[in-house]
């Protein structure tokens, strides 16, 4: 079982969290940079993805080629993301490659070269991830429901918009860069095989002198909400569907979690007995929970025939409303019996801790251990569960349907 | 890390590879049986057989199963490919009877003809859905073109038509010939308790006909060719070129991976620094997969529809290039490294090694430790992949390209 967690804070704001997976061969890490795509301009949609892909194109003493080859050479499985508000460098790979692993990060995070000769061919790549989502109707269709449903710019998608990325210069992207990289807000998340003393000074060395940046709010505007359909060429019609929950730190989350459990956690869950099993209506629906730092919300997804989504997204959303009505103590046990087994098989994956000790951090500024998160869920009730449900029944929903056809929504429930 | 193996007189196999130290366990029923052991008549029906496990017994409504495996917290599901029928679940060490039980119990599901109509609707939904997303079903076309007559030809889906028009009877037929218990292997991983293992197979299982299920297995045919597949509403043009690579028991298969990890990894690849690295395209990748008596290189490619042409015959140069110059050393003692790394990351989960223990043992009848793969992709000379480039050349074969373009030139 999990050792203590270890926590250090430099004094230029980075935090490192750490948690010791002695029984691993592997260690993993998660640096989470607080230039996510919200912080992008109005008019420059893309900008954070654009940079943090320029920013693989070299950086300290390795150009792009001999960054990509030392990684490779040092076994590290990695994968760069951009969320609302981070750009997320991660990588796994044998504990004694670690070190050499995260100084090639520090580098990428400090001093990529952002070469303005690779300008164009990033570019192309910012144009084919656009490309691609438009071929991707069960991503589309979530993407534009997220953008609908929470506040802009909680709810962009990070891709940006080819007419932004069009227009972003090398100078921008130096520019936000150079006011979006720094140590304050910066989180390094690691879990595997480590030695703590030897990783603390490591990344002391590697990012203590690293100057603080200024915070800089960030401003929003309401959301469009409402239902509406996006007109697409295809044989199955995807149904989003979308309402408010609490965010990860608040005091009800657990609550609010175990709700969305019911409705879409393992294959007795009611959602998939509904609407799949019972009625064959779709090969896959599904809701599942999301948190920004401030707001949550609860996400459902199904695909099915054009001439059966009018069917589908009525029991779906019939479901949601039901749920409003509470939950039973079968379905939470099964719920908990789930949770308890895949907190145990976190065990076995250095790369799913280290994503979720940095993400406590961000979220809580504090880490929730193995143990603690299974005695939380312990605690959690039915009465509790439907308390929470009795306050904030799943209402108000945003609806978005993509596919050939447009769906009536049924009165009363939007 | 222990090896254990046991045959029950009925003839299903138990193997696992216990190791005492895991947080968990997993447990699988490999079933040889797969969309090469169809007719076109009953094309699909292995993999809706898959679905129809989890629609009841002779004991379990379908909301008893999905109920049971939730309860005991099981990460659970099945899958069906060309060769094999795979049901399995990760349970805590605690579960590993209740879970075998419950797997062994789906293994012989009610086959009621209500759910059946019911899943057969969940099946043609599949099929569209896979018909909606990239490379819309250039893959099982290519295959399909590839493999012209062969089984292999075949999709694993079917067809919506075999679909539409397969009957209950004749799917209880097929069960009746694949099911035997001589057809099957018990695969567990992880922290096993193998006696019980053992117990519970005999308990659950050891009532089950014997009946061996044959396979015939003839060598393929491939056809080369260029197909263009016009579909007017795609963003991005696809294709998928596949060419003929080392079986599942070819001592080239480690080369072949290597290979492949060389020239067409996501990462750090000549296809990546040639197509994505310079952003002609969103993917460009090759892998190897094997089959009993066959293999295949698969060359697979996304990018704007107007820089295909340009693509394809950039890829055709990589692989002549390297089958005429070979690959370098920088090039294969990174690809080891990758390689290595991602076979001791993907090993510290038991359900993974499940299923590299249960195809290791469907496939070829051998158990290989971490160790020994680590070992044979570690001895691997530039003369191994020197081989393989000229005896797998990936540059020969069928591709099928999908997307805007309506007509689209052949590399040359």
């Amino acid at each position: 079982m999990s050792e203590a967690i270890h926590c250090e804070s430099l004094s230029n704001g980075l935090v490192l969290v750490a948690e010791p997976m002695g029984w691993l061969e592997s260690a993993a890490f998660t640096l989470l940079v607080p230039a996510g795509c919200v912080y992008d301009p109005a008019e420059r949609s893309g900008l954070a993805n654009f940079t943090c892909e320029m920013s693989l194109r070299g950086a300290g003493r390795r150009d792009s080629r001999r960054f990509v080859e030392d990684l490779d050479n040092l076994g590290v499985e990695r994968s760069e993301s951009v969320s609302d508000a981070h750009v997320r460098y991660s990588g796994a790979t044998v504990s004694a490659n670690l070190p050499a692993a995260l100084g090639i990060f520090a580098d990428v995070v400090r001093r990529p070269h952002l070469p303005p000769e690779q300008l164009e061919a990033a570019r192309q790549v910012m144009f084919q991830e656009l490309r691609a989502v438009e071929d991707e109707p069960a991503q589309k269709v979530m993407i534009e429901l997220r953008r609908r449903h929470y506040p802009d710019p909680w709810g962009r998608p990070s891709q940006g918009a080819r007419q932004a990325i069009e227009l972003i210069t090398a100078e921008e992207i130096r520019e936000f860069f150079g006011r979006r990289f720094r140590p304050n807000g910066t989180i390094v998340g690691v879990a595997g095989r480590f030695d703590w003393p030897r990783l603390r000074d490591l990344v002391g060395e590697l990012f203590g002198d690293w100057p603080s940046g200024d915070e800089s709010p960030v401003e929003e505007s309401p959301p469009q909400r409402g239902s509406t359909h996006v007109a697409y060429d295809s044989n199955q019609t995807q149904i989003g569907v979308a309402y408010d929950s609490v965010p990860y730190r608040h005091p009800d989350y657990f609550p609010a979690w175990g709700a969305v459990g019911v409705l879409s956690g393992g294959m007795s869950a009611r959602l998939f007995t509904e609407v799949r099993e019972r009625r064959g209506l779709c090969y896959s629906v599904y809701a599942t929970y999301h948190t920004l730092r401030h707001r949550g919300g609860v996400f459902c997804y199904a695909g099915t025939t054009a001439d059966r989504a009018q069917e589908t997204l009525e029991v779906l959303l019939g479901e949601l409303v039901r749920l409003g009505q509470g939950v039973q103590t079968h379905e939470l046990d099964r719920l908990k019996a789930r949770i308890k087994s895949a907190l145990i098989m976190q065990q076995e994956s250095s790369a799913a801790r280290s994503s979720a000790v940095a993400r406590d951090w961000y979220h809580l500024g504090r880490v929730r251990s193995v143990e603690e998160l299974g005695r939380l869920v312990d605690q959690l009730t039915c009465e509790r569960i439907n308390a929470y449900l009795a306050e904030h029944p799943p209402q108000d929903f945003t609806i978005v349907t993509l596919g050939p056809h447009a769906l009536e929504v049924p009165r009363g429930v939007s | 890390m222990e090896f254990r193996r046991h045959t029950l007189p009925n003839g299903l196999e138990v193997v696992a590879e216990c190791n005492p130290a895991a947080y968990s366990t997993a447990v699988g029923f490999f079933v040889k049986t797969g969309s090469r052991d169809e007719s076109d008549q009953i094309a699909g029906v292995s993999h809706f057989l898959e679905h129809m496990a989890f629609k009841g017994t002779a004991k379990r409504t379908a909301d008893d199963v999905n109920r049971h495996f939730d309860e005991m917290g099981a990460h659970y599901n099945a899958f069906t490919n060309e060769e094999a029928t795979v049901y399995y679940a990760a349970v805590l060490p605690e579960k590993q009877e209740a879970a075998v039980e419950l797997l062994s119990d789906i293994l012989r599901p009610a086959l009621r003809r209500d759910d059946f109509d019911t899943e057969k609707q969940v099946i043609l939904e599949e099929i569209h859905m896979y018909e909606d997303q990239p490379p819309f079903g250039a893959d099982d076309k290519c295959k399909a073109a590839y493999y012209g007559p062969h089984p292999l030809g075949r999709s694993v889906l079917g067809t919506a038509e075999s679909i539409s028009r397969l009957s209950v009877e004749a799917m209880r037929e097929y069960f009746q010939s694949r099911y035997g218990a001589a057809n099957i292997a018990l695969v567990g991983a992880g922290q096993i308790d193998f006696a019980t293992l053992v117990d519970s197979a005999q308990r659950f299982c050891g009532h089950w006909e014997p009946a061996r299920a044959q396979r015939i297995v003839e060598s393929p045919d491939p056809r080369q060719g260029f197909q263009v597949i016009h579909k007017p509403a795609a963003t991005q043009q696809y294709a998928v070129w596949m060419a003929a690579g080392p079986s599942a028991t070819d001592p080239d298969r480690y080369a072949a991976k290597v290979l492949a990890a060389i020239l067409g990894d996501d990462t750090g690849s000549r296809l990546f620094w040639e197509l994505v690295d310079p952003g002609l395209a969103e993917h460009a990748g090759l892998h190897h997969y094997e089959y009993d008596g066959a293999g295949l290189m698969v060359t697979t490619l996304s990018c704007e529809p107007e820089q295909v042409e340009g693509n394809l015959q950039r890829i055709l140069d990589v692989y002549r290039a390297a089958q005429r110059h070979g690959v370098t050393d920088g090039e294969l003692a990174q690809a080891k490294h990758k390689v290595g790394s991602r076979v001791v990351l993907a090993s510290e989960r038991p359900r993974n090694r499940l299923f590299t223990v249960g195809s290791d043992w469907v496939q070829r009848h051998t158990y290989r430790s971490v160790r020994d793969d680590l070992d044979a992709v570690a001895a691997i000379s530039l003369d191994e992949v020197d081989q393989v480039l000229q005896r797998w050349p990936p540059s020969h074969g069928m591709t099928v390209t999908i997307g805007p373009r309506d007509q689209v030139k052949p590399p040359a």
